[in-house]
């Protein structure tokens, strides 16, 4: 087994991106992941990387898009009004089809909200946040150890798609210290035959660019990005499905949510209740598959979440509002007990 | 175990410093002493002191948070009622610093009030499981940073190499040496081991204070 070390979900996204062959970190720092930046600050000067802390948001997404135009393994990080203000910066980056690694360790919103954990952004992160026609991979970490390893498939899925990766983890996650290790595997990387590297009078020169003068060729541009998300629908959904072979209620939650639902999903089968729980490690794309198959034998869903109720929509769509999707919540910064989740269900077992 | 007036916990981020100032302060107070602790931690939002202040209130310790700590505001303003710990000698004073020399930075305000007084203990909390004090040579680079912060030396090493609900007793004993290594270079003595209780059950001849652990419902 590889070493075991001791690090907080922040410290572990920062090492997981040095390991992935990032060497250009531009941010601005926010509670409650000003712990990404810190490391990055002390460790890439030591490794010949760039940290730069920009004067805003606006200004680090912007450099994160010139450097990957550039051809280089890049990231940023931020918390969710400081991710607001990147999402011009995302548009743009999606628009011209160059990869990034950005990283949102949500807190409560809306507005400046607070400093404690949230998952609140469910929205902005799979249905958009900037304008325009878009998607951006989205992986949403449950443990330290995730942190680690969707990071450095972040930056791979990103390279081989060239979209976005985001990273949607919560405070509580960035915040925990867990036990860990990481695996000495050579980072996946891809050839940019298309980065403005120079052309040295060599070539003809390379454009990054989200400009389309002519109407109908941004219209073939947004079919062609369409026929490249169709397939990371294909390809990369992924999910973890505990006890869901013979659920009659499925309890559907993502990140530190989905931590606290499994206590109580135990709690609920020691109860002698048939529950599962699906947790979708990418939230965009979505687990519509399963969740729709599950919907064959399961006849209620239960959606926990730290927001008003976002993900659950995706469940609706995904089952086809074939069952009725119930809601266990808290917001602001809260997280609901196990106890609270366990008379979530057993009220949604008996259809309230 | 002797004790000081004062005790300062400091060192890197993420070693164990809160879990180490609660659980030494739970440990004086049930020897009956006097205890104060104070949370002057102005780098960490969350796990902090204040998550104990009722199994602290319970031992009779009195507890000195920012107004702010474990709230929805980010503002690391360090409480007026820490000059209680300073200067009223009758009590025993804990002090638990926020990480690295940025955590550091608060104490240098009381360190000449300290260093006159002369009858403190700065505890560096060292673990070797976290990755930026795996090696001596990183460690000793993090000491004299913090130590210029905080306008005061170290005087001991508590080692507190864990790996959270990992820990065994194969882990901890694997840190000894490494403890010892870093005492040699840094002519600091090691005042005293730190393990998860029921990881100190199972050490024997080797004087280990038994911590209780934070439970979370995750």
């Amino acid at each position: 087994m590889a070493k075991r070390v001791l690090m907080k979900g922040n410290e572990a996204i920062a090492e997981a991106a040095i390991r992935s062959g990032c060497r250009h970190y531009f941010g601005y720092p926010i509670t409650p992941q000003t712990e990404i930046a810190a490391y990055m600050a002390k460790k890439m000067p030591k490794i010949g990387g760039v940290f730069l802390q920009a004067e805003s948001e606006i200004a680090s997404i912007n450099m994160v898009y010139g450097a990957s135009a550039a051809g280089l393994r890049v990231m940023t990080s931020s918390s969710s009004p400081g991710i607001s203000l990147k999402t011009e910066g995302l548009s743009y980056i999606a628009g011209s089809d160059v990869p990034a690694l950005v990283v949102n360790v949500q807190r409560g919103g809306p507005g400046l909200g607070g400093i404690q954990p949230s998952q609140s952004d469910y929205f902005q992160a799979t249905k958009g946040g900037g304008h325009g026609d878009y998607k951006m991979i989205v992986l949403a970490p449950a443990s330290v150890q995730e942190m680690a390893s969707l990071t450095m498939l972040g930056f791979e899925l990103a390279d081989k798609y060239l979209v976005t990766s985001m990273l949607l983890a919560d405070g509580t996650i960035g915040q925990m210290m867990e036990p860990i290790s990481f695996e000495d595997a050579e980072p996946k990387t891809y050839d940019k035959p298309w980065a403005l590297t120079g052309t040295e009078g060599k070539r003809t020169h390379n454009i990054v660019n989200s400009l389309y003068l002519k109407p109908d060729e941004l219209e073939k541009k947004n079919f062609e990005r369409f026929e490249k998300y169709r397939l990371i629908e294909e390809n990369e959904v992924r999910y973890e499905e505990y006890m869901t072979d013979d659920c009659e209620l499925c309890v559907v939650a993502f990140g530190i949510a989905a931590r606290v639902a499994k206590n109580a999903v135990k709690a609920a089968r020691e109860a002698g209740m048939k529950v599962g729980l699906l947790r979708p490690i990418t939230l965009w794309p979505f687990p519509k598959k399963p969740l729709a198959e599950i919907a064959g034998h399961a006849k209620a869903f239960l959606s926990v979440e730290l927001s008003m109720g976002q993900m659950i929509e995706d469940v609706r769509l995904a089952t086809g509002c074939s069952r009725p999707v119930y809601l266990c919540n808290r917001t602001g910064g809260m997280i609901p007990s196990p106890e609270e989740v366990l008379a979530a269900i057993k009220a949604a077992v008996k259809g309230e | 175990m002797e004790h000081k007036r004062l005790t300062v916990f400091a060192g890197h981020y993420g070693s164990g410093k809160t879990n180490l100032a609660v659980n030494y302060a739970l440990h004086l107070a049930g020897e009956g002493k006097r205890v104060v602790i104070a949370d002057l931690d102005i780098v960490n939002p969350y796990f902090r002191t204040k998550d104990s202040e009722r199994e602290l209130r319970e031992a009779g310790v009195t507890v000195i948070s920012p107004r702010f700590a474990s709230s929805n505001v980010d503002l690391p303003a360090l409480p007026p009622e820490t000059y209680r710990l300073i200067s009223d000698r009758s009590v025993y004073g804990i002090i638990d610093l926020g990480g690295d020399d940025r955590g550091a930075y608060a104490l240098g305000r009381f360190a000449d009030a300290i260093r006159e007084e002369n009858d403190f203990r700065m505890a560096l909390v060292w673990s070797c499981y976290r990755p930026m004090t795996e090696t001596t040579l990183d460690t000793l680079g993090i000491i004299s940073e913090i130590e210029a912060a905080a306008h005061l030396p170290f005087t001991d090493i508590v080692n507190n190499s864990n790996l959270g609900i990992e820990s065994t007793a194969r882990s901890f004993l694997a840190s000894l040496p490494l403890a010892e290594e870093l005492s040699r270079e840094t002519g600091l003595p090691i005042w005293f081991h730190a393990a998860e209780a029921e990881v100190a059950r199972e050490l024997r001849g080797i004087e280990v204070l038994p911590m209780m652990l934070q439970r979370k419902p995750f």
